[in-house]
């Protein structure tokens, strides 16, 4: 793994030799995605239940300060990663967008638990979000109602492996036009709109099928009405 | 004389009220609720809570399925004391459909519920020191005894926080192998654990610089907003309601109820000090007296193998219980179907926001951060 892809690649027999020496060969990638991974700053922002179990992976016992994650920064603007941790609600949804465009380059999200990535038990709820990826991209999902403190580590040595296989050549937020700040919905007497962002998220197959269908319905409906259509024409 | 009185009236600056929306997203608003606060300075003058960022539509879901299944929701409630919130839940049902509870459950539900006061009231002092600034210390401090408790709810039921245990008339399961032995070690060193606690912070000069004589809620208000629990024992009312309604076995456990006597910060915070030393006193007890015998009666234990098909007497029925929080109560009204017909919870800490401002006017903004960590809010419970 060069910083180009055309540079030399080091013997592993001569950097084991030179290892044993007291010197490290290294690439320049290597070095800056080992410093990043090292030092994952999250977001102190809880939603809700799995924001206990957040709190108590922070402490003595799960001691997320091994893994270089313990600074939870109030402030997105100081912050890499965002847990959301609990259900997100309608009305609390454009505070979470936003909160996730005002974080600076490179950010990354953790959805921690049933409630973020679909709604979990609350799903049929009238003011549940089913899933905050329908607004921002995610990056790892770690399901359970509340997860573990152990499954929350899996999940960011999970995002640690992304953030190795990450190459500053092709990284996202250096490429010229990557748009990463997406359009905070509206919270009004209708719920969300729009319902999600498709730059993101699309609905699957039966939901778009019953989609059309409901649309086709409310269009036979129109048709009916002789007056109405007379006017249209 | 006049003079005096003319520089008091006269402002020697023009000053402009400033208008602060503190929350959704702020690290000591215990979760994503939101105060439009009005300030002249520093000093608050006007302050309005705003709910409903964590309304997850709980009554409304319960109304639409079975009895049992709502249980599990109870648990989300408030998420600190889950174990509490499904014994209030289960009351209510068995009141109305007339199950008696064996008397190892009763003993089983008592064990859990000082426990669960004990991981409440340990986390809430963890996280009001947090709210005064000491930044994360007093909660590691605290999250070490409660992850020691959380391993017994996790023996018993399967989850860490999320215990959903109860049934109507009785509990899940018995008691695993070496339960009692495991829950005697905890409150044998709890003691210890509170000294060291109290040492720390009880007679702390900055502790009590911060919190004395702050938010006093004086007991005829705290009366008229109906607020319960260790916000209004610490006002000096005489009420709690394992002593009042002595429901299940409490009328059987000799314990005090520690009450204050100015209606301050720190007395809230030194009422449920010794609260959890009172818990501890019931523990024992309990431990002392529990018998062997069964954990479910006959009637319940039909109801829980087919919950879908279960169904419960028309009437209405309120169960209420002393959660760590104050009066946590489920009216439940009943058209003898599978379905509550009406189904309303009682929340404690959504009622003993509501004097959030009476409590706060006249103060810093800083010490509204710690009114507000005093009254002890779960948002799960207070948006439902």
């Amino acid at each position: 793994m060069g910083l180009a892809s055309g540079s030399p690649t080091v013997d592993q027999g001569l950097k084991s030799e030179l290892e044993k020496e007291g010197v490290v060969l290294t690439t320049l990638e290597q070095l800056y995605n080992w410093g990043r991974r090292s030092s994952i700053w999250p977001l102190q922002f809880g939603l809700a239940c799995c924001a206990i179990e957040m709190i108590a992976t922070a402490c003595a016992r799960y001691d997320i300060a091994r893994f270089g994650a313990e600074l939870f920064r109030p402030s997105p603007r100081q912050a890499d990663l965002m847990i959301v941790a609990g259900t997100v609600t309608k009305k609390m949804t454009p505070q979470v967008v936003r909160l996730y465009n005002q974080m600076a380059e490179p950010k990354y999200v953790i959805t921690m638990g049933a409630c973020s990535i679909a709604g979990g038990p609350f799903k049929e709820g009238y003011n549940v979000l089913q899933g905050i990826d329908r607004f921002i991209p995610v990056d790892v999902h770690i399901p359970g109602c509340p997860p573990r403190p152990e499954a929350l580590l899996d999940g960011l040595m999970k995002l640690q492996k992304k953030i190795d296989g990450q190459s500053i050549e092709s990284a996202e937020w250096y490429q010229q036009g990557q748009k990463r700040e997406f359009p905070i919905p509206a919270f009004g007497p209708k719920g969300l709109e729009p319902p999600y962002n498709p730059e993101v998220w699309k609905p699957r197959e039966y939901e778009q099928k019953k989609q059309t269908e409901a649309e086709a319905r409310k269009i036979h409906g129109t048709i009916h009405d002789p007056k109405q259509s007379a006017v249209s024409q | 004389m006049t003079n005096t009185i003319e520089t008091q009236t006269r402002p020697s600056l023009s000053t402009q009220q400033l208008e602060v929306s503190i929350g959704p997203q702020h690290p000591s608003t215990h979760g994503v609720f939101r105060m439009n606060v009005v300030l002249d300075g520093e000093t608050i003058v006007k302050l309005k809570p705003v709910m409903g960022y964590l309304h997850r539509n709980h009554e409304q879901l319960a109304e639409n399925m079975s009895w049992l299944g709502s249980m599990p929701y109870t648990d989300r409630l408030d998420y600190f004391c889950s174990m509490t919130n499904n014994i209030a839940y289960a009351l209510a049902v068995e009141k109305l459909m007339g199950i008696d509870v064996p008397e190892r459950a009763q003993y089983i539900r008592v064990i859990m519920a000082e426990l669960t006061r004990l991981v409440n009231h340990t986390a809430l002092v963890g996280f009001l020191l947090n709210d005064l600034g000491a930044f994360f210390t007093p909660v590691l401090y605290a999250f070490r005894e409660r992850e020691k408790i959380l391993d017994l709810f996790e023996s018993v039921a399967g989850s860490r926080m999320m215990c959903n245990y109860m049934r109507f008339g009785g509990v899940k399961l018995d008691l695993p192998d070496g339960f009692v032995d495991c829950a005697k070690a905890i409150v044998d060193n709890y003691p210890p654990f509170l000294e060291e606690m109290e040492r720390l912070l009880t007679k702390n000069e900055i502790l009590m610089a911060r919190c004395q004589n702050v938010g006093i809620l004086l007991k005829d208000l705290a009366v008229n907003a109906s607020v319960t629990g260790p916000v209004l024992r610490a006002s000096g009312v005489n009420y709690d309601i394992r002593k009042i309604d002595k429901y299940g076995i409490y009328d059987r456990f000799d314990f005090k109820v520690p009450l204050g006597t100015v209606g301050d910060v720190y007395d809230r915070y030194y009422v449920r000090i010794l609260e959890m030393r009172e818990s501890l006193k019931i523990l024992r007890q309990a431990f002392k007296e529990l018998s062997a015998g069964p954990v479910i009666s006959q009637k319940g234990l039909i109801a829980a193998k087919s919950p879908r098909n279960m169904k419960v007497p028309a009437g209405d029925a309120y169960g209420r219980i002393e959660a760590p929080k104050g009066e946590l109560g489920f009216y439940i009204v009943s058209e003898g179907g599978t379905k509550p017909y009406r189904y309303h919870v009682r929340a404690p800490s959504f009622i003993n926001l509501t004097i959030l401002e009476d409590m706060c006017l006249g103060h810093k903004v800083a010490d509204a951060i710690i009114i507000l960590g005093s009254i002890d809010i779960v948002l799960g419970e207070v948006d439902r």
